[in-house]
């Protein structure tokens, strides 16, 4: 028992997932009618989940990839139940953590089938961490879909605009996309006829080019579905717009992180020869890589466009997301180290900046004013009635367009550099992407919370009977969390590069370590 | 002729039809004036018991099965005993969720149909001979039809019957004819010897004529598109158990028949013992005769995959869309069938299907998983629809508005099963369809087998939208009406208890895979 609790263990980040699952248990079967103890008992899982993971992180640092546990699962077809964790995995276990706790201090106020929400949110969590875990492709499928599958109650449960539709819709994209890993998954299990579905003996396959050539794109595309590819992406802002505030968070902030984390993971470090170029070239696309570059630098353009053309404050942040996410694929495709270390750090760096966005709309600002339509926000002067709410969303979108000193800055400017080593235009087409983004995140920020017409005394007092709702303890903890992380990262990235980057360079080296 | 030899391999059919005989006796003789509930009761244990009985004479291991004039007409051990088993659990599940049931006064009747009946799923698995086949399958199919039709005071039950009836005697005639085409082909009414003669003297375009009259005729009873008509009607109107059992036990019965005509060739008794060039010789012949019937098997899957499940789609009686839903499994089902013939004519054929870690037997083991995971899926699902009925008096999807409210264990089962329907990890479904598409994939890796298997894997996804149309009214959307629902204790222990086997039966998937493998280790 010693051993296994020694704070220099790196096998104790396995337990993360177990703690998800179990608290999850606990929660379903906990008799009803008492939320406060819902409540309570998902923080504290959260909060271990965090302290594991943090723990393991920190124990991690300096090591490449630690097995964490090894057990045969199937044995007559090779499938393993194989956790294990490089400096990639450590870092995203980190922001599953980070955001878990968020999510649970974002959803104080749940009333509602209090305990099931619980249950179905740390189950979700179980799901990411397991995901980000596992070195079996089977293993991380089984997961990957563990994790679907709550997402689609929590939204048409607790969510609001139109919640059965958008629940529906993404539980029909995310399926579609696993669908396609599916067919890849056993694809390539066949082909590689080694009788194992491990992530490195796939890698060390020899799968043959003209193999990987159409199975790298149907695993990509169904990875990059959940990541918000354009034009996959439609399911996100509406998705985003209905779920409940800790789903919207967890969706942005971790869920579109498993679909860019498995298109690295396994479409690029399972078929790289995928990316090869075909031989031939149309209007300047001459490889997989070249498509899905173009699909992403289109999603940062175009997710910014219309996020600017939005009137609900919340479409704002959705769209967003899809334009943020688009660095990512972007980073992703230059295949150059800095750039795809850029990728992992813009996973990171947007999980915990679009929660925070997410939070404030959804959770600070609509709890109080029912309406997220920038017109009617504009009336209620919320820089004087929320001034917490109005600084937090400065401070966020600061990190969000990516000032100096965020997580974000450093994130994007990484894949910039990475993506104009590449090809220039593609870094010059995003970086079109960067200037819209200040545009759309000024343009909400000005329409919520400081309109430019003043308040009269008149309309002040008339106010002055209807006070909103007083923040509380978790939203003020969940907005310092947030806001800490991002800046303590954008000060000091250092502490995460040094786990990403030889994670890396090994992933681009030769698949896996 | 040995009776003697006869007795002893069909022991566990003679311990049904005893069972079904002590039923009647007891229930007709002795319970007249009891109550309804002890009369069920009553009937429903000792059926229960009968089936402990047949399972407890069941023999595990490859037998000599019983030969007459040197030709196999029963096998024994092996993947049939596999089935025999699955067939006996199932029918005793579906005996436990029959306890609760109401729609009749004549319990004893019943229970001893559903006896009779699985003795013939017990036969269909076993028969190695065009006749026994035939009849198995006829004791079967009565036993079906006279169930179907069961709640007498029902006019939807009487329909649904008479089609039931209509479709299958025309199916039997189909699949005599087609019978007969075999006959004349090889002369002979053993499987193993119409294979070895049909596969010397060549191909022949009436072999084609055979194979499609007889797909037309087992394609009914496992409910293959365009042969399934029946399946919704059916599905619909027929009493819960009986539904059930259609869709459990007469399915593995009928899988069990179609791998047998597949060609498995693992039983001793047939021609193919010898050296090892002989054996590969037969083998390659087999493999001749047998091709066109993996094409037809192969259509046949792909249509059943993308008619029911998007016919599915669109239904509002959750019974229709368990119909539905059971073509699209049948079609999986169907392609590790068709699958299991694909020798892809270079390598060894010895190593192909005898060996026991050979490609053919994988299928067989995956098709045998998946069989007996949904018929035990299936009956769950069919157990708490007749909960959710007796409750709301239908079986449409808004008698399900609420179910969390009115029974959240009930929801929760129904939540397990219909997610593991489908296919979602960690539930035993979602391992079942794993293990057969990598198999269909280890056989054959062709770009056919990739389409197929591409197509049964999108149609998945589409599935998952129909079963989210039930949990979504469970779960989601506001209750009409609150009244707790409440279920007879042993059916909700059953219902549990299913549960809890898919759960567990995904989580270590090998636990069952290692079972059914066990039973070829003990040759």
């Amino acid at each position: 028992m010693f051993l296994i609790l020694h704070p220099n263990s790196v096998s104790l980040l396995a337990y993360t997932i177990y703690l998800s699952f179990a608290g999850s248990l606990v929660l379903a079967v906990l008799p009803k009618g008492k939320p406060a103890l819902a409540r309570w008992l998902a923080l504290a899982v959260a909060i271990a989940g965090l302290a594991l993971a943090v723990q393991g992180f920190i124990a991690g640092m300096g090591q490449g990839r630690t097995v964490l546990i090894d057990l045969p699962w199937v044995p007559s077809m090779g499938i393993h139940f194989l956790l294990a964790a490089d400096g990639i995995s450590r870092v995203l276990v980190l922001l599953t953590g980070l955001a878990a706790v968020a999510g649970v201090l974002f959803s104080w106020n749940i009333e509602l089938r209090t305990n099931e929400f619980f249950a179905l949110f740390l189950a979700l969590i179980g799901g990411v961490y397991g995901v980000f875990l596992s070195f079996d492709l089977f293993l991380l499928f089984v997961f990957y879909e563990i994790a679907i599958v709550p997402k689609y109650f929590l939204i048409a449960i607790w969510g609001s605009t139109r919640r059965e539709y958008a629940a529906m819709k993404l539980a029909i994209y995310s399926f579609a996309g696993s669908a396609m890993v599916l067919i890849g998954l056993l694809a390539a299990y066949t082909t590689a006829g080694s009788h194992s579905t491990g992530l490195i003996e796939l890698a060390h396959a020899n799968l043959p080019v003209s193999f990987q050539m159409w199975c790298f794109p149907l695993v990509f595309t169904g990875f990059a579905i959940l990541a918000g590819m354009w034009p996959f992406h439609t399911w996100a802002p509406t998705g985003h717009v209905a779920a409940p505030t800790a789903a919207s968070m967890l969706l942005a902030g971790v869920v579109m992180k498993l679909g860019a984390y498995g298109c690295l993971r396994v479409g690029i470090a399972l078929f790289p020869r995928g990316l090869d170029p075909w031989g031939f070239s149309f209007i300047g696309i001459g490889s997989w890589r070249d498509v899905f570059a173009v699909l992403a630098v289109i999603g940062i353009v175009y997710g910014a466009l219309v996020a600017l053309a939005q009137t609900d404050f919340k479409f704002v942040i959705g769209y967003s997301s899809v334009s943020h996410m688009g660095f990512v694929l972007l980073g992703l495709m230059t295949l150059n180290q800095i750039g795809v270390t850029g990728a992992v750090m813009q996973m990171f760096s947007h999980g915990i900046i679009a929660g925070l966005l997410f939070a404030i709309v959804g959770r600070i600002v609509y709890d109080r004013t029912h309406t997220r339509q920038l017109a009617e926000l504009e009336t209620m002067h919320l820089s004087k009635r929320l001034p917490f709410a109005a600084w937090a969303f400065v401070i966020a979108g600061m990190a969000s367009i990516g000032m100096p000193g965020f997580s974000g800055f450093i994130a994007e400017l990484q894949v910039l550099v990475g993506a104009w080593i590449a090809k220039p235009w593609w870094a010059l087409a995003a970086g079109v992407g960067v200037v819209v983004g200040v545009a759309y995140t000024w343009r909400a920020l000005q329409k919520a919370f400081f309109p430019d017409v003043l308040p009269s005394a008149h309309v002040l007092e008339q106010e002055h009977g209807h006070e909103l709702a007083a923040i509380t303890w978790p939203e003020v903890t969940g907005v310092g969390l947030l806001t800490g992380v991002s800046l303590f990262v954008g000060l000091y990235p250092k502490i995460l590069l040094d786990a990403i980057e030889p994670a890396v360079k090994a992933l681009l080296a030769g698949g896996v370590q | 002729m040995n009776y003697a030899d006869l007795f002893r391999v069909t022991l566990p059919e003679t311990a049904l039809e005893v069972a079904a005989l002590v039923v009647l006796i007891v229930d007709l003789g002795f319970l007249r004036k009891a109550s309804l509930k002890v009369r069920v009761t009553v009937a429903a244990l000792l059926g229960v018991a009968g089936c402990g009985a047949a399972l407890w004479t069941l023999q595990a291991s490859y037998g000599a099965g019983y030969s007459f004039d040197g030709a196999l007409v029963l096998a024994q051990g092996g993947y049939v005993a596999v089935a025999q088993v699955g067939i006996l659990v199932l029918t005793a599940l579906t005996l436990l969720l029959f306890i609760d049931s109401i729609f009749t006064k004549h319990v004893g009747e019943f229970v001893a149909v559903v006896l009779m009946a699985a003795s013939g799923g017990l036969f269909v698995a076993a028969a190695r001979d065009l006749l026994v086949i035939f009849i198995g399958l006829e004791l079967l199919s009565l036993g079906l039809y006279i169930m179907t039709a069961f709640a007498k005071s029902s006019g939807k039950s009487a329909e649904a019957t008479l089609k039931y009836y209509l479709f299958g005697g025309m199916s039997a005639a189909f699949l005599l004819f087609g019978f007969s085409y075999l006959y004349g082909l090889s002369g002979s009414t053993n499987l193993y010897w119409i294979q070895y003669s049909i596969g010397e003297s060549g191909t022949n375009p009436l072999l084609y004529v055979a194979w499609v009259l007889i797909v037309a005729g087992l394609g009914f009873k496992v409910a293959a598109v365009p042969f399934h008509l029946w399946a919704p009607d059916t599905y619909e109107s027929a009493p819960a158990p009986a539904a059930a059992f259609i869709a459990s036990v007469s399915k593995v019965a009928s899988f069990a028949l179609l791998l047998a005509i597949g060609g498995n060739l693992l039983m001793p008794g047939g021609p193919i013992s010898g050296q090892k060039d002989v054996v590969e010789h037969y083998l390659r012949n087999e493999y001749l005769a047998w091709q066109p019937l993996g094409l037809i098997l192969l259509i046949v899957a792909a249509a059943s995959m993308i008619v029911g499940n998007l016919a599915a789609l669109a239904q509002v009686s959750v019974r229709r869309l368990l119909a539905y839903s059971a073509i699209a499994h049948t079609g999986y089902i169907l392609l590790g069938i068709a699958a299991q013939r694909a020798y892809p004519g270079v390598g060894s054929p010895f190593q192909f299907f005898l060996s026991t870690t050979g490609p053919a037997f994988r299928s067989a083991n995956a098709v045998l998983y998946y069989v007996l995971t949904y018929g035990l899926t299936t009956i769950g699902a069919f157990g708490v629809v007749s909960v959710v009925e007796r409750a709301t008096g239908s079986d449409r999807l808004d008698s399900f508005l609420g179910l969390h409210k009115r029974n959240p264990l009930l929801a929760a089962v129904l939540g397990v099963l219909f997610l593991s329907l489908a296919g979602i990890p960690p539930l035993v479904g979602f391992w079942a369809k794993f293990n057969l598409f990598a198999a269909v994939l280890g056989v054959s890796a062709g770009p056919v087998s990739f389409a197929l298997v591409a197509l049964a894997v999108a149609m998945s996804a589409v599935s998952l939208y129909y079963y989210l149309q039930v949990l979504k009214r469970a779960y989601v959307m506001p209750a009409v009406d609150e009244t707790p629902i409440k279920a007879h204790p042993v059916t909700m222990g059953v219902l549990v208890a299913i549960a809890a086997a898919v759960v567990v039966l995904g989580c270590f998937p090998a636990l069952l895979q290692g079972w059914i493998e066990s039973f070829y280790l003990i040759l």
